[in-house]
């Protein structure tokens, strides 16, 4: 048996999904964003395994394009998350008190 | 060497005007301090007002540009002269508001702006990866403005459990995007359109997992349920006039992309969607309208309401052709007049620090201020759908189409869901002529700007709902464009 | 040879995303995340994208999770707080609903991928992923999008300092 693109894209779905299981079950708001990190990884390896299989480069410039959104959305959600810190001395999802899900 | 392609600027004149004047006033910002920094805002108005003389110059044209990345035609058009006007309203709703709460700074008029470029771009993107960045620019400034009034954790919290749930739904969508990619080897709307006509045997469950992923996405950021859950305390936590933006412009521009991507793009594959569509348009009308029934704080109210209105434009998605387009359109114009109206009244009779926003909170108010009592009922019947308002000639449109296209289920449910939200909108009415005076009703001022955003919506309500052809006219004008092709 | 190399990146990769959502303290979930990224670039180069790896490891590895580890360290975040019973619930519940999701990938994928078990692409032409192809599309084909991150991380730019430069006004 030789590696395929079925092989890539497995893996991407169970990283994708332990990303999305991190989202539901943590309450630690940086895990939270930790999580939504490993989902868009899990993205950029499915495009990455389509672009080498399709033997065009288009979906790896999409990589470039997802890094910088993933870098945008953890600066802001960073600052975000210092700023309540700062307020409340506590980032944990359940202690803000309208946050019910 | 690399041979450059010519570059057609033009095409993206209104995201260009909005751009500069986004820049202009962050540095204008710079420059002016303290309390003479009202004149901020008029720069931010006349580059809305610019940016709509250029959309106005495009009317009618249909040009592509960037390799196909953008699509400029009547229908993109529309949407952009809804993002400006709902930009245009949110501005008059804000200046007082933000004077009254000290929170007066050009970066909330940079965020709007920027916003604003993102819904543009995505209302007239003809590729995936062009509408994921332009949801992405629109996102990010929105979680700013929903944190906006950074002393407040209820604000802080909007803004986090904003960013939280949008970054996720991102996720979902790059990831579908990634097996439309993978199973098309394209993300040109065109291009998808030809390859699915081509190949009718059996649609690759790939697509289908792709586009069902993208819609989910998409389905976070205009909050349909069952993806809904932080509407609520997003819609609280922020201040009003944001909430009101947030209910108008956002939701539009999700409607523009998801009526391009899935009758038009995904059109030969249609059929296997409408199913989804069709429940979720079923569960965010009713949830949305069964929540909303036992709210007492009228932003919160709002929020739920705004849910249950987006399914109803959802039941004209689930149609699918270019009527159900029609009258999903001139609903998201209705709604935008009316809403805006509705979130400027609850401005307009709060007062600062916004901590009591509850209905009974309105009680005796026709005796006090019977112009205001009448303005907000206004709105109330509107939004519930009674006539002669803009909400009932909706309505009945999306209902009609959705019955003459054989949707005689999604009909039915529609108008009971319509029954239902009639008790709490005539709960805000009663509160306000029955109910005896509430000891919280303060005076009321009545500020220039907010006053001209009110009666700007109030006649955008009263218009479209006593004279629909017109508008009826202009929106099937910008419609037809976009079914020629196919 | 290929094969084992990708069992040993996915076992990483799998093992470090596992460690991510289960560990209690932020500090070491975020270290795995550097290696499940790490790992990630691996599977990249693996494939012949090698410029994408390079990509993920300066900037993903390097200063997004530089990012993160900062923040942590910054608010000396410990532990999180005991989980209750209704949280538990939901910990059932997303893992049960994390599980059918990958099933049902993993059957659409048996079930889609009639043309990817036979045509295997390894080993991949040096030529398809080169840097110049690759900025060619991004300067081409995808000018408008490239622009347009641009504005994105300037309103990044801008928000980040605006939440942390001063005081709001005072809670009430």
């Amino acid at each position: 048996m030789s590696l395929g693109l079925a092989h890539f894209l497995v893996l991407s779905a169970v990283i994708f999904s332990i990303g999305v299981i991190g989202v539901i079950t943590r309450r630690n708001a940086i895990i939270v964003l930790m999580s939504i990190e490993l989902m868009l990884n899990a993205a950029n390896l499915a495009l990455v395994a389509f672009s080498a299989f399709r033997q065009d480069p288009d979906g790896q410039i999409f990589v470039f394009f997802v890094i910088a959104v993933a870098a945008a959305e953890a600066a802001v959600g960073l600052a975000l998350i210092m700023l309540l810190f700062r307020n409340r001395k506590s980032i944990n999802v359940d202690d803000f008190n309208l946050m019910k899900w | 060497m690399i041979s450059l392609p010519i570059i057609n600027f033009s095409v993206i004149y209104p995201e260009i005007i909005i751009l500069v004047t986004a820049i202009a006033v962050l540095i204008a910002d710079l420059f002016i301090k303290g309390d003479r920094r009202a004149p901020i805002s008029l720069i931010a108005l006349a580059g809305i007002i610019m940016a709509a003389f250029a959309i106005h110059a495009q009317w009618g044209a249909n040009v592509s540009g960037f390799s196909g990345a953008i699509i400029v035609d009547n229908y993109a058009l529309l949407f952009k002269y809804i993002f400006l006007v709902g930009a245009l309203l949110t501005l008059f709703l804000s200046v007082w508001y933000l004077q009254r709460e000290e929170l007066f700074s050009g970066e909330y008029f940079f965020f709007i702006l920027i916003s604003i470029v993102g819904m543009m771009i995505l209302s007239s993107s003809n590729e995936l990866i062009t509408a994921f960045l332009g949801l992405e620019i629109m996102s990010i400034p929105l979680y700013l403005l929903a944190g906006f009034d950074k002393g407040k954790l209820r604000s802080n919290e909007a803004a986090l459990k904003y960013l939280l749930m949008g970054a996720f739904a991102s996720g979902f969508l790059i990831y579908g995007i990634a097996f439309i990619y993978g199973s098309m080897g394209t993300t040109n709307f065109d291009e998808i359109v030809r390859a699915l006509s081509s190949d009718s045997l059996d649609t690759d469950p790939l697509i289908l997992i792709g586009i069902s992923m993208i819609v989910i996405g998409f389905a976070f950021k205009t909050a349909f349920v069952p993806f809904h859950s932080w509407v609520p305390d997003v819609y609280t936590g922020a201040p009003t006039p944001v909430t009101a933006f947030f209910s108008i412009a956002p939701k539009a521009a999700g409607f523009a992309i998801l009526f391009r991507l899935l009758t038009v793009a995904f059109s030969p594959i249609f059929v296997n969607l409408s199913t989804m569509l069709w429940v979720l348009a079923v569960l965010t009308m009713s949830v949305g309208n069964l929540i909303a029934l036992t709210q007492r704080n009228i932003k919160r109210m709002l929020a739920y309401s705004s849910i249950a209105h987006a399914g109803y434009i959802l039941v004209s998605l689930a149609i699918g052709t270019s009527k159900g387009t029609e009258a999903g359109l001139f609903y998201l114009l209705a709604y935008t007049a009316m809403n805006a109206g509705a979130f400027g009244m609850v401005i307009l009779l709060g007062h600062k620090g916004e901590d009591d926003l509850t209905i009974s909170s309105y009680g005796g108010l026709s005796r006090r201020h019977p112009v205001a009592a009448a303005t907000m009922s206004l709105f109330m019947f509107s939004l519930a759908g009674i006539p002669p308002t803009a909400g009932f000639i909706g309505k009945f449109n999306i209902f009609s189409n959705a019955i003459s296209a054989g949707f005689i289920w999604l009909a039915i449910i529609g108008v009971i869901n319509s029954v239902i939200s009639v008790y709490y909108y005539l709960r805000v009415i009663i509160t306000m002529y029955m109910k005896p005076e509430a000891d919280s009703v303060t005076t009321v001022t009545y500020p220039p700007s907010l006053l001209v955003a009110i009666i700007l919506a109030a006649w955008g309500t009263l218009h479209i709902g006593l004279f629909p052809n017109g508008w009826l006219l202009f929106i099937r004008e910008s419609v037809v464009g976009l079914y020629q092709a196919l | 040879m290929h094969l084992i190399l990708f069992i040993i990146f996915a076992v990483f990769c799998i093992a470090g995303a596992i460690l991510v959502i289960v560990l209690r303290s932020p500090v070491a979930s975020a270290i795995s995340l550097i290696f499940v990224m790490c790992a990630i670039a691996g599977l990249f180069a693996l494939v012949g994208a090698l410029f994408v790896a390079a990509l993920q490891v300066i900037v993903y590895a390097g200063a997004v999770m530089v990012l993160f580890l900062f923040v942590i360290m910054l608010l000396n975040i410990k532990e999180e707080l005991i989980t209750t019973d209704e949280k538990r619930l939901t910990r059932y519940l997303g893992s049960a609903l994390g599980l059918a999701f990958v099933l049902e990938i993993a059957y659409f994928v048996r079930r889609g991928l009639a043309f990817g078990s036979s045509s295997l692409y390894l080993p991949v032409p040096k030529e398809f992923a080169s840097i110049e192809l690759i900025s060619t599309g991004i300067f081409t084909k995808y000018l408008l999008a490239f622009e347009m991150t641009s504005i994105l991380l300037l309103v990044a730019i801008v928000g980040a300092i605006m939440l942390a430069r001063g005081k709001g006004r005072r809670d009430t």
